[in-house]
């Protein structure tokens, strides 16, 4: 005699299930969290404290929470084309990384000069720099019919080595005393802040213009329905004449030019220079913050919001309460677990039953 | 060059074997239908927990050990999820790597920078006393040999035993598995579990015997080569060898190249291995074997319907 489980897939889902899912996924990843924080041998109640309180109160903190949230929610719109049409673009970190690349190049080139061309100029070039790198990965997979999850992840690891020889050799700063680092960006090439004495930038506006159109495709367009179909019933997507390599390469294009234009918002914005590991992991938290807000455009901006408040409330923690980084990491490892079970909770009714 | 060669051939030795014992669990992983893209994940939690029980226990064994149980715990986590709660494979496994560097970087935090003595080799009788390969293969590290042993034995689980051919059985067609009686998602969990022995034992076997010293990220990428190399092998396990060499090879080069001063950037010379997996695919496919060789319902989830 033994127990086993029966899927039986649900006809529909309500919303306010489809709604819950991901918070109750968040909630279970954070107890669990506790669980490791207690185990480490630390207070949770006031490591979550500690997590929570500058990114919520302090008026700069919430300032580098929508910083954070920016280039995660450009990133992850672009992967939600991606996943929707169940392409797996894994290697957008290594597009994020291009698109500051580029785009800093385009800094460095006319660095000294205070014309206004150079940071629109240097928006394009970023937005290029990660299209193009995005395309290599979407063409080898329709020439050649090479699986795009390892081409893609592998171009992670080119880009990095790329940019650490950019910045150790042609372009290091003569006078950065042997830093592997650029020139730092004149005054022409940097996002203003729109206040003085404050940190908000331009970038924000660009990520909710993306937010933006991107729900309007999804919701109005004939395209955002294409992606969607080759997604979920390929066969029937081709017979209606949705071209199946079409949709490959677009998806990719505009997951690359998004995440390539978050990778240059951060330079611009951000370091205001190139350097080594600049692009931090974001490229692949911003996969889990695609599917916190399950696919869903909205869905998207909010947990790029709510994981931004966890990478910056990991800064204060670090500080105050020496909690490693690594163990965001975990977390975050966790919590896309927790949600992809939601997910499949959602989608079926499962029921332990005797045999 | 002549006194050279054994030590250049032994190196090489060192760098395939981890990709080789990875590679060859998920090759069986892949076999069963399963696609687990967290072998980096594995990998690294095996080489952190592989150092630090060495350390603590003061065996190298123990660690080896350690490390492939922490590489299976790992992956029966990912096995439950994927196989009997039927959530999406590749999210799943990207989940595994990112959570596995954490736990690895938080597991490794107190070891990094120590030094661990090496292990005894294990001198084949006769065979040892030849030029050349008797110093270079036949005096190698004991897991080397268990890598051959692991090999002809994943071929001959596969090929010849019955359980072999319900378990590829179940990679090519759950549908008709199922239909058959035989119990899809129990074999593949005991496929994953096992693709996770290796990916833990292959880490281990990174931190214990290739560097001798845990940092953080130290897989650097072998468990994404590992996945290729079972892509590059199509259904011939003997190809893993040649592939898990060919990458050894290469790193072994590069390493050498970058010591030589060689008028290359060190970047581009570190790149290579990513590139050349690239390659190696493209190759693949040029040779008219498009996607051949994969099992017929890989990364799709089995729900039975009653």
């Amino acid at each position: 005699m033994g127990l086993r489980l029966t899927f039986t897939a649900r006809r529909e889902s309500s919303t306010l299930r489809r709604i819950l899912t991901p918070i109750l996924a968040l909630l279970v990843a954070l107890m669990l969290g506790g669980i490791i924080i207690a185990l480490m041998g630390k207070s949770p109640l006031i490591a979550f404290y500690v997590f929570l309180r500058d990114p919520l109160t302090d008026p700069w903190a919430v300032q580098e929470v929508l910083l954070k949230a920016t280039p995660l929610s450009l990133i992850a719109i672009g992967l939600l084309f991606c996943f929707r049409a169940n392409r797996w673009n894994i290697g957008a970190e290594g597009q994020f990384i291009l698109g500051g690349v580029m785009g800093g190049g385009v800094a460095i080139l006319a660095h000294g000069s205070e014309a206004s061309w150079v940071l629109p100029a240097m928006l394009v070039a970023g937005a290029l720099g990660g299209m193009i790198y995005a395309a290599i990965p979407a063409l080898l997979r329709n020439r050649f019919g090479i699986s795009e999850i390892l081409t893609s992840l592998m171009l992670v690891y080119v880009a990095e080595l790329l940019l650490d020889y950019l910045v150790r050799g042609p372009w290091r700063d003569p006078k950065g005393y042997n830093f592997p680092q650029s020139v730092p960006f004149s005054e022409s090439a940097t996002l203003q802040p729109f206040f003085d004495g404050g940190r908000l930038h331009a970038g924000v506006i660009i990520a909710l213009l993306a937010i933006g159109v991107a729900a309007l495709l999804f919701r109005r367009s004939l395209f955002g329905y294409a992606v969607s179909a080759s997604g979920e019933a390929p066969r029937a997507a081709n017979f209606a004449g949705f071209n199946e390599a079409r949709i490959t390469l677009i998806v990719f294009l505009i997951s690359g030019a998004l995440a390539g234009l978050a990778g240059i918002i951060e330079v611009s914005g951000q370091v205001g220079q190139l350097r080594p590991g600049f692009g931090g992991g974001l490229g692949f938290t911003a996969i889990i913050v695609a599917f916190l807000g399950r696919l869903n455009p909205l869905g998207a901006a909010l947990s790029a919001l709510v994981i931004a408040v966890l990478l910056i409330g990991a800064e204060s923690a670090q500080v105050v309460m020496k909690l490693p980084f690594d163990l965001t990491r975990f977390f975050m490892g966790m919590l896309l677990l927790c949600v992809l079970l939601g997910e499949s909770l959602n989608r079926y009714e499962i029921k332990l039953v005797r045999r | 060059m002549m006194e050279m060669l054994p030590l250049i051939i032994a190196t090489i030795i060192t760098a395939s074997t981890p990709l080789l014992i990875a590679a060859l669990g998920e090759y069986v992983v892949e076999r069963a239908g399963v696609l687990n893209l967290g072998v980096e994940g594995m990998m690294v939690v095996g080489a952190a927990v592989g150092f630090a029980s060495a350390v603590l226990s003061d065996s190298s064994a123990i660690g080896l050990l350690a490390g492939a149980l922490a590489g299976l715990m790992l992956a029966a986590v990912f096995g439950v999820l994927t196989v009997y709660f039927a959530t999406n494979q590749v999210a799943s496994g990207l989940a595994l790597t990112i959570l596995g560097l954490g736990l690895a970087g938080l597991i490794g935090q107190g070891f990094v920078g120590q030094p661990r003595p090496p292990i005894p080799p294990v001198i084949i009788p006769v065979l040892s006393d030849m030029p050349v390969l008797g110093k270079a293969v036949f005096t190698g590290d004991p897991v080397f040999f268990l890598s051959l042993l692991l090999l002809f034995a994943v071929r001959f689980f596969l090929k010849t035993t019955r359980a072999g051919l319900l378990l590829r059985a179940c990679g090519e067609s759950h549908a008709s598995a199922h239909a058959l009686g035989l119990d899809v998602r129990r074999m593949r969990f005991y496929a994953v579990l096992f693709g996770g022995l290796l990916a833990g034992l292959a880490g281990a076997y990174l931190s214990l015997i290739y560097t001798r010293f845990w940092s953080p990220g130290m897989t650097g990428g072998r468990g994404w080569i590992a996945l290729a190399l079972v892509v590059f092998a199509g259904g011939r396990v003997w190809r893993l060898v040649l592939g898990a060499y060919l990458f050894g090879g290469i790193t072994v080069a590069q390493l050498h190249a970058q010591a030589g001063a060689i008028a290359l950037p060190s970047q581009l010379l570190s790149a290579l291995p990513y590139l050349m997996t690239i390659a190696a695919l493209l190759v693949l496919s040029l040779s008219g074997r498009k996607g051949a060789g994969a099992a017929g319902s890989l990364g799709q989830p089995f729900v039975p319907e009653r």
